[in-house]
């Protein structure tokens, strides 16, 4: 249980990369197939109808070599479904996570883990009388660091959206 | 109720079409001749409506021979070969055929017969999850939900496929969509808005290609598939003159020149000719027209043209910079872009270059030992001499293929037609079924080995079904070659799987399907053999007998650089490839 919440530190780098696809059955296989051919880790992966209704949003963050994700992107861009595919991982995105974590705690750690909470401007959505449940949002990294703060209070259940993007201006996503 | 249903229903149904058949009437009007396929119970209402079509249907006795026949008959006319076959096992006999169409850009289209919808996912008989099992090896597909769907996914599917860089498409029908009445509209219209298809090349990156070739001196033209595809040939023809450059082909590229021209210096990779070879390890500018620097042309890579000037042609943007970072890429069609190329091309000075190609032409010529048993080299360069380029050849895989694409020197293109990429097996026989099909008036010719005849030799019931002029020529020599090849080479001769000993006798074996069966087994008896085999206007079955434990060379060892190209059998035993297989 404990191996399951423990933060996976890549040693590749990691990629966000955007695609803008058809909606239809079969293309979150195919996107995902190119990812897996090529050895590449998924992190996350959202998918979400995007604002006209034959098309979708997906946002992926990937670990893998740099070198392989130029080939990503080409292989992503020549599925027939895949209207863009866009990489952002050195542009200046807006990004935003959200994460659900539920913590067994004692009366006397709930204190202390409020206080934590209440520092990453995470609000407590589910009281029991033996634990709690955390909701956090803002970039992954802020994610990253609240959790490494309340995993000696014992984080029994964490789930995470997975990166959201979007280019800032008039840039494509 | 049920019983208004019933009457009303026939009444109803008499004016429309089923699916079935509004699919067979969108292949019609996609202009579909032949439709290569096996019948079976989910394909019943397409294989039903063929009956009332222009359509002719080639049932062949295998799924994968459909393919191959499909695929021949698309490489040899352009036009893309259609398959239709059953749900299951049907559909998944197909998916050998399909990744051979993907790598060697073949455009097929590929139709299933599937269980009925409700039944979907629920391990119905003869289900398989056919989209699910073939997307790697498809360039697109479709699963068909609804009847109204059928036009489109026709039209999208033929679209794809021989557009851009071509390939297999797949289309799943359930059958209750097949058999239920369908009255959608036809359709011309594509849209697929994540579907590019590149057509003319940039200005700039072709104004820099003609300066880089300009300032060149030992240049070299790399022919690859994708000038095939195109109708390049004249182009590359066009260039080669103006620039006064020497011109290397693929396998794949073979035809897309005609390899009697004076600058042509025929197949260069691993079992290229020595003087292809050291053209390309020594140019100071290479320029591939529709290559992908498949592992089989570079060898090592760190190794490959390292000083020389890469400029790189093709129509799939994903193919730049995969193997090698070239210094210039145009994004297109090979055929327009050497169009816009040419007017910009000056004569190189290229005269010292092209007297060295001729001295290492002279040097290292292709060669095979004259005695000593009948050669399958002989046979094959008999046999281009007998066809001179106005047959089309096809081939299987293994030594057979590498001694014809040395000795059968096409002259133009779709002449040519090989697995490349994929290396697949049994490919040979079927494809130039399919090919003769496509071309009545052309003599066909198949040249297989034992091994990969043996895996699709039950179309010999297609070919004499048909009576088709198509000539399969066995390279018999009772081994899987290549395999015995590198295991003498590189495994200390321990010979494993590869010994084919319990081979039928292939003449009596074509003779029991009702085709002629001539056998070849003095280097005498060649030209009198094949030239009564050409001449005849049914199938034949030619059985060379060659010598046992022959090895093609030149070789480049996989993994290893141009420079360790073997002429001819080493002495002492060699390390172990590093390269891909």
């Amino acid at each position: 249980m404990s191996a399951a919440i423990e933060l996976a530190l890549p040693v590749q780098p990691i990629h966000t990369i955007s695609l803008f696809v058809n909606n239809v059955p079969g293309v979150l296989v195919r996107v995902s197939l190119v990812f897996s051919r090529r050895g590449f880790n998924i992190e996350s992966l959202v998918v979400s109808p995007g604002a006209e209704g034959d098309f979708s949003r997906m946002t992926v963050t990937c670990s893998g070599e740099h070198e392989v994700l130029e080939q990503i992107i080409k292989q992503l861009s020549k599925l027939v479904d895949v209207v863009h595919a866009i990489d952002h991982s050195t542009d200046n995105s807006y990004e935003v996570e959200i994460a659900l974590a539920k913590l067994e705690c004692s009366l006397s750690e709930r204190a202390q883990i409020l206080q934590i909470a209440k520092h990453f401007k995470a609000r407590a959505v589910d009281y029991g009388p033996e634990s709690v449940i955390l909701q956090a949002n803002g970039s992954s990294e802020k994610i990253d660091a609240m959790i490494m703060l309340l995993r000696p209070y014992g984080i029994t259940e964490l789930v995470r959206s997975g990166k959201l993007l979007m280019a800032r201006g008039k840039k494509t996503t | 109720m049920a019983k208004t249903e019933d009457s009303l229903d026939p009444e109803m149904n008499q004016k429309l079409p089923t699916g079935g058949e509004r699919l067979i009437q969108c292949l019609e009007r996609e202009g579909v001749e032949y439709i290569f396929g096996l019948s079976g119970g989910a394909a019943m209402p397409m294989f039903d409506a063929l009956l009332d079509s222009s359509i002719k249907l080639i049932l062949t006795r295998h799924e994968q021979g459909a393919t191959h026949m499909a695929d021949g008959y698309a490489r040899s006319t352009g036009r893309p070969g259609v398959v239709l076959v059953t749900s299951g096992p049907g559909a998944t006999n197909t998916v050998t055929g399909m990744l051979t169409a993907l790598m060697d850009s073949a455009p097929i289209i590929v139709i299933c017969g599937q269980t009925i919808t409700s039944m979907l996912g629920k391990d119905a008989f003869q289900e398989a999850d056919v989209t699910g099992i073939t997307y790697p090896v498809v360039k697109h597909s479709y699963l068909v939900k609804d009847g109204s769907q059928i036009p489109r996914i026709v039209r999208e599917a033929f679209h794809v496929a021989t557009t851009g860089r071509p390939g297999p498409v797949l289309i799943d029908v359930p059958k209750d969509i097949g058999q239920d009445p369908c009255d959608a509209p036809f359709t011309d219209e594509v849209f697929l808005p994540g579907y590019q298809v590149p057509s003319r090349g940039e200005t700039q990156p072709i104004a820099q290609a003609a300066r880089l070739l300009r300032d060149s001196r030992r240049p070299v033209l790399y022919v690859g598939n994708g000038a095939v595809i195109s109708g390049a040939d004249k182009a590359v023809t066009t260039l080669a003159e103006k620039l006064r450059a020497p011109v290397v082909t693929t396998l794949l590229g073979k035809g897309a020149m005609d390899e009697t021209h004076p600058l042509h210096l025929g197949m260069f990779g691993m079992h290229g000719t020595a003087y292809a070879n050291k053209a390309v390890a020594d140019c100071d500018l290479i320029m591939s027209i529709g290559g992908r620097w498949d592992d089989r042309v570079t060898g090592r890579l760190e190794d490959f043209c390292a000083d020389a000037v890469k400029i790189h042609i093709d129509i799939d943007p994903a193919e730049f910079n995969k193997i090698v970072q070239p210094d210039v890429s145009i994004l297109g069609d090979a055929r327009l872009v050497l169009e816009d190329l040419i007017p910009q091309i000056e004569m190189a000075d290229t005269a010292d270059w092209l007297e060295q190609c001729e001295k290492w032409r002279k040097l290292y010529p292709l060669k095979y030992p004259k005695q000593g048993g009948l050669r399958a080299q002989h046979v094959l360069d008999r046999l281009d001499a007998l066809t001179e380029g106005q047959a089309i050849i096809t081939t299987d895989v293994g030594q057979h293929q590498m001694w014809a694409a040395q000795f059968l020197r096409a002259r133009s293109g779709r002449h040519w037609i090989s697995s490349g990429g994929a290396g697949t097996m049994g490919f040979g026989f079927p494809s130039a079924i399919g090919a003769q099909f496509g071309n009545p008036d052309k003599k066909v010719w198949a040249i297989v080995g034992d091994g990969g005849f043996q895996m699709t030799l039950m179309e010999l019931a297609t070919a004499f079904i048909h009576k088709l002029p198509v000539n399969c020529l066995i390279i018999n020599n009772n081994f899987l070659g290549m395999i015995r090849q590198w295991q003498e080479m590189f495994y200390d001769n321990r010979v494993s799987g590869a010994d084919l000993e319990g081979n039928p006798d292939f003449v009596k074996l074509a003779q029991a399907y009702g085709v002629k069966g001539l056998r070849i087994r003095r280097p005498a008896d060649v030209d009198r053999i094949l030239k009564q085999a050409h001449d005849d206007p049914g199938p034949c079955v030619v059985v060379a007998e060659v010598v046992k434990e022959d090895n093609v060379f030149p070789m480049i060892p996989a993994g290893a650089s141009i420079a360790e190209m073997l002429i001819e059998k080493p002495k002492g035993p060699l390390a172990k490839p590093t390269g891909s297989t």
